[in-house]
């Protein structure tokens, strides 16, 4: 009898625990998709994303302690386009939960709605560098792609979590307008600059200088994921002269030598812009993100200008 | 022209990327004020190669110069190994990863297993060919070992470069805690590798391993293990081994590109038994990788270990290494190696290596 009450006492607590743990487990392999599941999903989820704004996220270590927090998520949320490749596959393979397996109940590609650029068309080969033959997954740097991803991932919560399906479209539509109403604001402050040529580190900004109007004439890498070459540096230098380009885009995440001598060498200015919420001290969430970027760019342009 | 159209219908139905179909691209959406933006429909990749693995080749060139008068030198100039992977997953339960190792006389599978996924009870099972779980360096394939070789421990206590490479099951269980990884695995084996023999059904080997692993900082880890390891040895009895690994490693996220810091040890005690008597023998190596910048990379390693059969026979020494990486999918590597044999001998080597990879982007060794 005894025993019997104890194991009533284990059965009835492990119900209670699952009943307390109701919030929906959310890891994602970004802040940024991160920060957009914590607007749509609100106090329902809790969310965590693997890597940090401030890290180059091709280059992410494969922790056993990601396994820790895959093991126990209710839904992965990944950028895709193979972002994560180098870092995410064996993480999955070892989390022991089928939900979050590529094609599991528990498993969105943010990127399957989003508008991808870079697609590459006709052959491909490593001779151009890491290229990603699924196009550029930067692409949660329009303002529309994190509407879409929004979307996306509003549909997946209410998908798992039914009950609180109306409580996530609610959300998503507010997330959405303010988004919209955001996306006006960043285009007005841009307007002046539209088409203004500028060179960035890495082929990280395609959809934000697609979006806002800027002319990316080149890049301080010779190819995505081939580090700076003196040639290079100097055939860069010359268009940069020759074409006068005052801005040199660099993620925090690289190192400044190069850009800061091209800088020398042609007055262009270097700014340091994080491509992903958490990139820096203050930018905690999506919208964030754009105040933050828009405004430094905008400052930067103007300073530029001045010189 | 009937044809045409039936091609046009079946190319439209394999959905290929490349075939121009209506309303197959949304243009650039205006945004509005309430409704997010129209979807994007892009293709999802190369449609034709859908259902293909992935499929890569790395080649590990090797070359030695100086002086080696052992039997064990290794040959001037050798394309040491031709590894063909081929990895993708089977169904929704289950991922298959296949190894195929060309070297210079033989063909082989070096690995070649299922892994089930979506197994209840934190379990992960492998069933195959695989490298056993004992320590570190048995289950790491030439191309992502920080060495051009491997430690004279590995040589002398766990079988060499082939080491507990066999057909068998594994299965690991995670514990569910939440401030330290924990795994425990186990693995039965036919008994026939480099290090254990199986004349018999029976003569089964076995595999244990714990591993602890936590987060110091959001820079630093430390990955610590135990594992055994029993099997039947070649003169018909039992083999024993005993291993301790610890890892630290040091990354800091902002500057992760250009500067890590890997210090390792293994350690194996081996306990090998022969017509009556027990031979104790131990081993170990100690090793430093450090980066310097994006592409560059110094390492350091010390090795003394006794032989299996002989523990009065010591071999020891140690290596200092340069590393070059030109992109991601290369590398060239240069190592300057002392050893001093247990018979006396001494070796001072100069070994480069070359390792070159096509084909599909694998997911880098942690």
């Amino acid at each position: 009898m005894n025993r019997l009450s104890f194991v009533a006492a284990i059965i009835n607590a492990s119900l209670l625990a699952s009943q307390a743990r109701a919030a929906l487990q959310v890891v994602t392999t970004t802040e940024d998709l991160a920060s957009i599941t914590r607007e749509v999903g609100g106090d329902k989820v809790k969310v965590e994303s693997l890597s940090r704004g401030y890290q180059d996220p091709h280059f992410v270590e494969a922790k056993p302690s990601f396994v820790i927090k895959l093991h126990s998520a209710d839904l992965l949320i990944v950028v895709g386009r193979e972002l994560e490749i180098g870092w995410l596959p064996p993480l999955v393979t070892q989390a022991r939960n089928a939900k979050v397996q590529p094609g599991g109940v528990g498993y969105l590609d943010a990127s399957l709605h989003a508008k991808i650029l870079d697609i590459p068309t006709g052959q491909l080969t490593r001779a151009m560098g890491d290229v990603h033959p699924q196009g550029n997954p930067h692409y949660w740097l329009d303002p529309d792609n994190g509407r879409r991803i929004a979307d996306d991932v509003a549909k997946k919560l209410a998908a798992l979590d039914a009950v609180n399906g109306a409580y996530y479209v609610e959300r998503q539509a507010a997330f959405d307008k303010k988004l919209a109403e955001a996306g006006q604001r960043w285009d007005a402050m841009m307007a002046p600059y539209k088409g203004l040529k500028i060179v960035t580190y890495h082929r990280s900004w395609p959809n934000f200088t697609d979006r806002f109007g800027l002319d990316v004439i080149g890049y301080v890498e010779p190819r995505p994921g081939i580090p700076p070459t003196p040639g290079h540096t100097l055939d860069l230098i010359k268009e940069m002269k020759a074409k006068n380009v005052k801005i040199i885009l660099v993620e925090p995440y690289f190192d400044l030598k190069t850009p800061n001598s091209i800088a020398r060498e042609t007055g262009a200015k270097v700014l340091v812009l994080p491509p992903s919420v958490g990139g820096e001290k203050g930018i905690d969430d999506y919208v964030e993100l754009f105040d933050h970027d828009m405004e430094r760019l905008v400052a930067a342009i103007k300073e530029a200008a001045a010189k | 022209m009937r044809a045409t159209v039936r091609l046009v219908l079946f190319l439209v139905y394999l959905n290929l990327p490349w075939i121009p179909v209506a309303g197959a691209q949304t243009p650039t959406p205006t945004p509005e004020a309430t409704a997010p933006p129209a979807p994007v429909s892009a293709p999802a990749g190369p449609g034709g190669k859908m259902f293909n693995p992935d499929i890569a080749v790395i080649g590990d060139f090797l070359a030695a110069a100086g002086r080696n008068d052992t039997a064990f030198a290794s040959p001037s100039l050798e394309m040491h190994e031709t590894e063909a992977s081929f990895q993708a997953v089977v169904d929704p339960y289950a991922r298959a990863d296949f190894f195929l190792a060309f070297s210079n006389e033989e063909v082989g599978v070096e690995e070649g297993f299922i892994t089930f996924t979506s197994l209840p009870a934190s379990l992960l099972l492998k069933v195959g060919k695989m490298r056993g779980a004992f320590g570190k360096v048995n289950a790491m394939h030439n191309h992502v070992l920080p060495w051009t070789d491997r430690p004279q421990v590995v040589q002398n206590l766990l079988g060499g470069e082939e080491g507990i490479s066999d057909a068998g099951v594994s299965l690991s269980h995670l514990f569910p805690l939440r401030l330290v990884y924990l795994e425990a695995t186990g693995e039965v084996y036919r008994g026939e590798s480099e290090l254990f023999h199986a004349p018999r059904r029976g003569d089964l080997s076995y595999v244990g391993r714990l591993r602890a692993y936590r987060d110091l900082t959001e820079s630093t880890n430390l990955d610590l293990g135990g594992s055994y390891a029993s099997g039947h040895n070649d003169v018909g009895f039992t083999t024993q081994l005993f291993g301790f690994d610890a890892t630290f490693r040091y990354r800091p996220l902002r500057r992760a590109i250009y500067r890590r810091a890997i210090a390792r040890t293994e350690l194996i005690w081996s306990r090998r038994q022969d017509s009556g008597e027990t031979i104790r023998a131990f081993g170990g190596y100690a090793s430093l990788e450090y980066q310097l910048a994006r592409r560059w990379f110094v390492g350091i390693r010390a090795d003394r270990s006794e032989r299996a059969d002989d523990p009065s026979l010591v071999d020891e020494g140690g290596s200092v290494l340069l590393t070059f990486w030109p992109s991601e999918f290369s590398q060239i590597r240069g190592q300057y190696r002392h050893l001093k044999y247990g018979e006396g001998e001494t070796a001072d080597e100069v070994l480069f290596q070359l390792l070159f990879s096509i084909g599909a982007h694998g997911a880098h060794a942690f």
